[in-house]
């Protein structure tokens, strides 16, 4: 199959998007926590302003390659995780460079950026950021482990690898989407996705009050510049995969932009109702609560 | 000098026997560079804009005036909606608030925690006690000058001063950095020499390299 060139500026365009409407998101829903705690919370453009002053600093130090190399691996998992999944359904300008085996990539790419990361705080030398990044990864590897069962169950169900023919399988009406086929996978899954959105009550990996700030003890300037463009296009990453596996997908913007909205606000509801969990609670939690769902999913596909 | 940072022959893990100095191997000894604001202005003001509205403050408390920054946190007084937010790392955070009165121990402390910022930095003395010692003014153990041993954008004056007189403040030292006058960082590595001698000059068991970033 001969590669079509007008992907690449479309695949640019819906990242793009991606990143402003994560940027605006993520301020959105830390201005609803901040809400729920009754105070007023950052203006709606703070995040942009702060990556602007990260990346305009004037000094900056490094610990080595792979210190330069952590916050790219951690971008790249972000951008490769959206570039490689169709955001748009029945959509040629934003169907991305999704193929037949998609899903197996995107579940690759979710670790990808943490396992980056690993690396660049190790090089950093710093103890904070060795323990910080050790409980990230036990935390992330037990919260991946319910949403790969539950991708598994979905793939066994549908019968492909492929995000592109998941998501046509559930178009006709919202009784067809997974959420109502396969609720169990649905809420295995979920409750994964809690783990891996860094609010409480698992956020015990980068909280400030803890092991100062985790893995990105020494980042700083440019390198923490380009974690933020992450954080900003990593969490919709993500939520495109669920929205494709679990809901039905989107076929136009107004419905992407309104279910990913509702699957942040899942995070962000439970994290202002709950305290935050230890990092071996919140293994334990999943092991216990998340685990055995996707499992019970899979027997019964 | 500390047993620790002597000069010491190490064994690693593979047998092989070397030499470790630590005030050379664990610190970068290199001294300050003043480091030239971008070439054309609309950028630097774009970023002196951005610097201004985007404040990390060091989550360091030196004195009693570190409760007094707790409540701008709280929903009474939010100091978030200003663009003002607490980073626990030195390396992120680009407003050091010295908050009150400071020991000759803390100041060693404060000094590490003040070169290890990126450039561009500032410095809050918060209560009279940074300004002239405050009640602490004949005290053997406390610094009575904050200004001699650190370059102080602003001083907030009081004992103490309210949140409120911290958030009036923070709104100067927005003005300060968007009209491109608060270049502490710069001046403290042009006058690194007489900074240097003062703060030898308070502590005594400096055991530390000059610059340590």
């Amino acid at each position: 199959m001969p590669f079509d060139w007008m992907k690449i500026p479309y695949s640019l365009l819906t990242l793009f998007i991606v990143v402003n409407y994560g940027f605006f998101l993520n301020a959105l829903i830390q201005k609803m926590g901040a809400r729920a705690g009754r105070r007023y919370g950052i203006p709606i453009w703070q995040n942009y302003v702060d990556m602007i002053k990260n990346y305009g600093l004037r000094s900056s130090i490094t610990h080595g390659a792979m210190f330069y190399l952590g916050p790219v691996f951690r971008l790249s998992g972000g951008v490769g995780l959206l570039l490689f999944v169709p955001t748009i359904y029945g959509s040629y300008m934003f169907s991305n460079l999704s193929f037949a085996g998609d899903l197996i990539l995107a579940l690759y790419f979710i670790f990808f950026g943490t396992l980056g990361m690993a690396l660049g705080a190790g090089e950093s030398g710093h103890p904070h950021a060795a323990i910080g990044v050790s409980r990230g990864l036990a935390q992330v590897s037990t919260a991946e482990l319910p949403f790969a069962l539950a991708v598994f169950a979905v793939a066994l169900q549908y019968q492909t690898l492929s995000v592109t023919e998941i998501v046509a399988a559930q178009q006709g009406g919202f009784l067809q989407w997974t959420l109502f086929t396969n609720p169990l996978a649905v809420a295995a899954a979920m409750l994964g996705f809690l783990g891996s959105m860094m609010r409480p009550p698992f956020d015990v990996v980068i909280a400030p009050q803890e092991i100062p700030i985790g893995p990105p003890t020494e980042y700083h300037s440019a390198y923490l510049a380009l974690m933020q463009t992450n954080r900003a296009i990593f969490p919709i990453a993500k939520i495109v995969i669920y929205m494709n596996l679990f809901f039905g997908g989107a076929s136009d913007w107004p419905t992407f932009f309104f279910k990913v909205f509702l699957i942040y606000l899942w995070s962000a509801f439970v994290g202002v109702v709950f305290p935050r969990f230890r990092v071996e609670q919140s293994i334990r939690w999943f092991l216990i609560w998340a685990v055995p769902l996707g499992i019970l999913s899979i027997i019964l596909v | 000098m500390k047993d620790e940072l002597k000069i010491r022959v190490v064994k690693g893990p593979d047998g092989v026997e070397f030499e470790v100095e630590p005030l050379k191997d664990y610190y970068c000894e290199a001294a300050p560079t003043v480091m030239p604001a971008a070439y054309i202005k609309v950028v630097e003001d774009l970023f002196n804009w951005a610097r201004s509205e985007s404040i990390w403050i060091l989550g360091f408390g030196t004195g009693c005036g570190a409760i007094e920054m707790r409540p701008l946190m709280t929903p009474r007084f939010d100091a978030y909606r200003f663009g003002v937010q607490w980073r626990p790392t030195p390396r992120q955070a680009n407003l050091f608030v010295i908050s009150g009165y400071l020991s000759t121990k803390t100041l060693k402390r404060a000094i590490r925690s003040y070169e290890q910022m990126q450039n561009p930095k500032y410095v809050i003395g918060l209560g009279s006690c940074t300004i002239n010692g405050g009640m602490y003014w004949d005290s053997y153990n406390t610094i009575k000058r904050l200004d001699d041993y650190l370059p102080v954008d602003l001083y907030i004056a009081g004992c103490m001063p309210r949140p409120e007189a911290l958030l009036a403040g923070f709104q100067d030292m927005k003005k300060l950095i968007r009209a491109g006058k608060a270049e502490g960082a710069n001046l403290y590595a042009e006058n690194f020499e007489w900074y240097k001698a003062n703060q030898k000059r308070v502590i005594h068991d400096w055991d530390m390299p000059d610059y340590n970033w």
